[in-house]
């Protein structure tokens, strides 16, 4: 009877989120983790609720543009993908002439009741995009195609690395890319690509570079090399992170981030926060808590049954992956520490908000699936 | 478009999409456990090492700021050194309650709102365990009050730390500018690691145009520290590298000399070596002591200065901006002569003023009754208004200021310095732009005379004068003549920079100009003929009366009964020896009258000093 019951309730539930085109499991997933983040705020914020309160408004207001995405038809979306790129170009070209100056880089658009950086549009408007283009065309990828969606992808990329804002360009650069890898560019191809990359990358280090972003990639080999600047950072939060041990010294008992030693500690350092609070058993945890979200969406793009969908969810769930690695990668040591944060637990309000309308794209990309069986 | 639809295979191409999601899935994983492993090495395999970094024993890096480089004059005395001095500092981390320390130390010594407003600025800058500075320059008797009290102030430390010292006081201060306690402005211009420690920087002047010869870099010791803070011992220590010396163009000797002799006058002079744009002296007046603001000046000095009428604060060499009155008649003649719009023996009558074809207005000569024939030598030496009203209104105003732009007049010299302004050369478009208006002839006559609207720095009056001694080679002034490598012994010697190279058309006509202004000096009749007593050399040279506010028409000067403040500029250029110069000087005297009388011995005592010490 009891039984009968229970699984009435869950039955009613289920068919609310099915009717606000959600997935439950993805869905459960994010709020786990944005609640693990909000805790976590809290440590990182002196054990103070400021940072975890305005966290969570913010991520109240994610959660509704999620669901307010999840509901706009993939046709829709589909068909206003080059308008929201154009937008995204234009802004940032905006931004170029007019932005405003913080911490040394041009990246803020002020509209008077609003400051954004148009580059987070441009995250999620490049993968529609090219998702787009490359949906209507034959599979695999051929070289005009291929063209096509590099310069589709490569404008906005480095207007974005000129701002400077390697994180984002990375971010943006990637999501583009990784439609095209689903698409199906053949290895040849890539390999051509990689060769060629790899050739440029001297030149590129010369002059797409800033002297600031080289000094950083320097002192990832050698932090010790300049242990005030930016390889204080990486010194800081190794020691942070490695002292954590197997069990981490517990909730609010982090010695190293609560003496302030680590700089960011709330916005992209935060997971040396955790790593020594929860030490590696946590960190397990929560990356494994990531590797299943990042597995749901590619579950829902290789189930979806057209090829837009299956090019924009498989991507977007990728992007999700390269922020955690290269945020995890930075703050261990190994990579160099370029300005992405930790999803959907970092601090911070504007990457919050794209990450929950890309999920948002995502689930509208399962409700799109006609028959959907579990 | 069918076509298309047949070749477009669903099947084939859902299966190729799913394919390469099943290998990202496994490229994540195989990136996720590339991650993992890393922590697990981070994490257990060096747990102890980093266990032991965090809580036993803390290794701190501390900021050890590199010593400011050093000052001489030319001839190598010391114009601005460090001298250690006794700070106040404090260690956040080491302070259980801020406030409760501060109400403490407020017991043993005093310090300003001021002093508290910057530490606090500093405070949220600086990371906890870097000692801030709260006050400055202590005392003996603050020290040893601070030393006996110290057991029950944790986190206060008293250091010995070199701070800027300008040993010559307000001797070449405009030249020098200053250093004073940095600012969060500052910091955001800076590379805030490297100014980790670094409490001054250069605010104006050589020292903030210098700034990053003079600072160094900073050095820093790995220390190992106690739980309460303290230095244990020094792990190791890369030590802060000292900034560059410089070695100025600037003659102390000669500086002085032309800041005594200008006794209570306010102006300025700039003396110059034409052959390569070094300044021999650049002189403000008044002066004020640099070494108030290094410390931190307090509100009633500073409200002092900046309040006070003569604007001693005020660097009038660079930035002030002045009516060259008739010290552009030289250049005018030139460039009538070059540009063949009158010929050096035309005469032109002058009877006491001058009437544009079919207009009423009376342009004035200062002298009422005229000088009668002039030629332009005479013009020149006798400073006649009329003559140059007519030339002015044959060249016309284009080829006015296109010749002057020549010589600098109407744009910033780019001196190695701060805060230097451009003065304005007008011509039609300048007013358009200016004002919004089309140009009048009249205003073409007043220009013609350094009247109206033209404006010139006394840097860029004594460049300009520079340049025609030189027959029009115009270098760039600079007062920097080598930096002194603190690493190695290299001495960076400044090569100078031709900025500006006018060809004459013909050398007769620059002998023309050149010998009219020998004769100022030297004639008979000159307008400077006054300081040609004892000369042992030959000068050339130039005077000028600026006119502070206009006369109405049939109104008449009388110095007696104008109040000084709106008494006429007095000016003076000049350059010697007149066969050879190695000098120009410029000479601005404010509300000083005639240019005769005030200016040009000015010019003669700083002259006089200058070839006393090279015989």
């Amino acid at each position: 009877m009891s039984q009968e019951l229970d699984s009435e309730q869950v039955s009613y539930s289920r068919r609310i989120l099915e009717a606000l085109k959600i997935d439950p499991v993805l869905f459960s997933l994010l709020i786990i983790l944005s609640t693990i983040g909000a805790v976590l705020l809290y440590s990182a914020g002196g054990s103070d609720t400021a940072l975890m309160t305005r966290q969570a408004i913010r991520l109240s207001v994610a959660f509704v543009l999620l669901v307010v995405v999840a509901n706009i038809p993939l046709r829709l979306l589909k068909k206003i993908s080059i308008v929201a790129y154009l937008v995204g170009i234009l802004l940032l070209l905006a931004v170029m002439f007019f932005g405003e100056i913080g911490k040394g880089a041009q990246r803020w658009l002020d509209l008077g009741f609003l400051r954004f950086q148009p580059s987070e549009i441009l995250k999620l408007a490049v993968p529609l995009v090219v998702a787009a283009y490359l949906s209507n065309r034959i599979l695999p990828v051929g070289w005009k195609d291929l063209i096509v969606s590099v310069v589709l992808v490569m404008i906005p990329v480095l207007l974005i690395a000129r701002q400077p804002d390697l994180g984002t360009a990375i971010l943006v650069g990637s999501a583009g890319f990784f439609v095209l890898f689903l698409a199906g560019v053949r290895w040849r191809i890539m390999l051509v690509i990689g060769v060629m990359l790899s050739a440029m990358a001297p030149i590129l280090w010369k002059v797409a570079l800033h002297d600031y972003q080289r000094a950083r990639i320097l002192t990832l080999l050698d932090p010790e090399s300049d242990p005030l600047g930016s390889g204080y950072h990486i010194i800081q939060s190794k020691i942070a992170i490695g002292s954590g041990g197997v069990y981490g010294k517990g909730w609010l008992n982090g010695t190293q981030s609560q003496l302030d030693f680590i700089p960011e500690r709330s916005t992209d350092f935060i997971f040396s926060v955790f790593g020594e609070e929860f030490g590696f058993l946590g960190s397990v945890l929560l990356i494994g808590l990531y590797l299943v979200i990042i597995y749901r969406g590619l579950y829902i793009a290789a189930s979806s049954d057209d090829n837009f969908g299956r090019l924009l969810a498989g991507a977007l769930s990728l992007t999700f992956f390269v922020y955690l690695f290269v945020n995890t990668g930075m703050v261990t040591g190994m990579l160099p520490v370029v300005g992405v944060p930790l999803p959907l637990i970092s601090y911070g309000g504007t990457s919050m908000v794209t990450l929950m309308m890309g999920f948002g794209l995502i689930m509208s990309i399962r409700a799109a699936k006609r028959f959907w069986t579990r | 478009m069918s076509q298309r639809v047949q070749l477009k295979d669903d099947y084939l191409e859902s299966r190729l999409i799913r394919r390469r999601l099943v290998l990202s899935a496994v490229f994540v994983l195989i990136l996720i456990v590339t991650v993992l492993i890393r922590l697990y090495v981070l994490q257990i395999n060096e747990y102890e090492h980093f266990t032991t970094l965090s809580e036993s024993n803390r290794v701190r890096i501390k900021a050890l700021p590199p010593t400011r480089g050093l000052i001489f004059d030319r001839n190598g005395v010391v114009m601005a050194d460090n001298l250690p001095s006794y700070r106040l500092e404090i260690v956040h981390e080491q302070v259980d309650d801020i406030d409760l320390t501060l109400q403490r130390l407020s017991r043993y010594i005093e310090f300003s709102e001021q002093d508290l407003k910057r530490f606090k600025q500093a405070s949220s800058r600086r990371r906890p365990f870097e000692s801030i500075p709260l006050k400055l320059n202590l005392d003996d008797k603050e020290v040893a009050r601070l030393a006996v009290n110290l057991h029950e102030l944790d986190g206060v430390e008293i250091n010995a730390r070199l701070t800027r010292n300008y040993p010559q006081g307000e001797h070449a201060v405009h030249a020098l500018g200053y250093v004073s306690r940095i600012d969060v402005k500052d910091l955001n211009e800076v590379d805030e690691v490297d100014y980790a420690g670094t409490s001054h920087i250069g605010k104006l002047g050589l020292e903030k145009y210098y700034e990053s010869e003079l600072h160094g870099s900073v050095g820093l010791q790995q220390v190992e520290v106690n739980a309460r803070g303290r230095t244990l011992r020094v792990l190791s220590e890369t030590p802060p590298v000292p900034g560059n010396n410089l070695y100025l163009t600037i003659d102390s000797n000669l500086q002085k000399a032309a800041e005594e002799a200008f006794a209570d006058y306010t102006g300025s002079v700039v003396a110059i070596d034409p052959r390569n744009g070094e300044i021999l002296a650049l002189v403000s007046m008044p002066i004020f002591d640099p070494n108030l603001f290094v410390n931190g000046i307090s509100y009633a000095n500073y409200n002092a200065l900046r309040d006070s009428p003569t604007r001693p604060l005020f660097n009038r060499a660079l930035s002030g901006q002045y009516p060259p009155g008739s010290t552009t008649k030289p250049f005018y003649g030139l460039a009538g002569l070059e540009t063949s719009t009158i010929s050096a023996g035309k005469k032109v009558f002058c009877r006491g003023f001058y009437r544009l074809p079919n207009e009423e207005r009376k342009y004035r000569d200062w002298k009422k009754e005229g000088h009668g024939h002039m030629d332009m030598d005479g013009a020149i030496t006798q400073s006649c208004d009329i003559y140059f009203y007519d030339l002015a209104y044959n060249l016309g105003i284009d080829r006015m200021s296109e010749f002057m732009y020549q010589f600098g007049f109407g744009e910033k010299t780019k001196i190695d310095s701060t805060g230097e302004r451009p003065g304005i050369m007008p011509s039609r478009d300048w007013k358009r732009k200016a004002q919004g208006m089309i140009w009048f002839p009249g205003e073409t006559l007043i220009t013609g005379i350094g009247q109206g609207a033209m404006l010139v720095t006394p840097l860029q009056l004594a460049n300009s004068t520079a340049a025609l001694s030189q027959k029009g080679a115009r270098y760039k002034p600079h007062l920097v003549r080598a930096i002194e490598s603190s690493q190695t012994d290299i001495i960076r010697e400044m090569t100078p920079e031709i900025v500006g190279n006018y060809e004459m058309k013909r050398e007769q006509n620059w002998q023309h100009i050149h010998d009219a202004m020998v004769n100022v000096v030297h004639g008979l009749r000159g307008t400077a003929q006054g300081i040609r007593r004892g000369l042992k050399y030959k000068v050339a040279g130039k005077t000028g009366t600026a006119q502070v506010f206009g006369i109405a028409q049939e109104e008449e000067y009388d110095e007696e009964t104008v109040a000084e403040k709106l008494r006429d500029h007095a000016l003076f250029i000049s350059y010697a020896p007149a066969e050879d110069p190695h000098i120009a000087v410029a000479v601005i005297v404010e509300n000083g009258g005639h240019g005769s009388s005030v200016a040009a011995p000015i010019a003669r005592k700083v002259m006089d000093v200058f070839f006393q010490g090279a015989s």
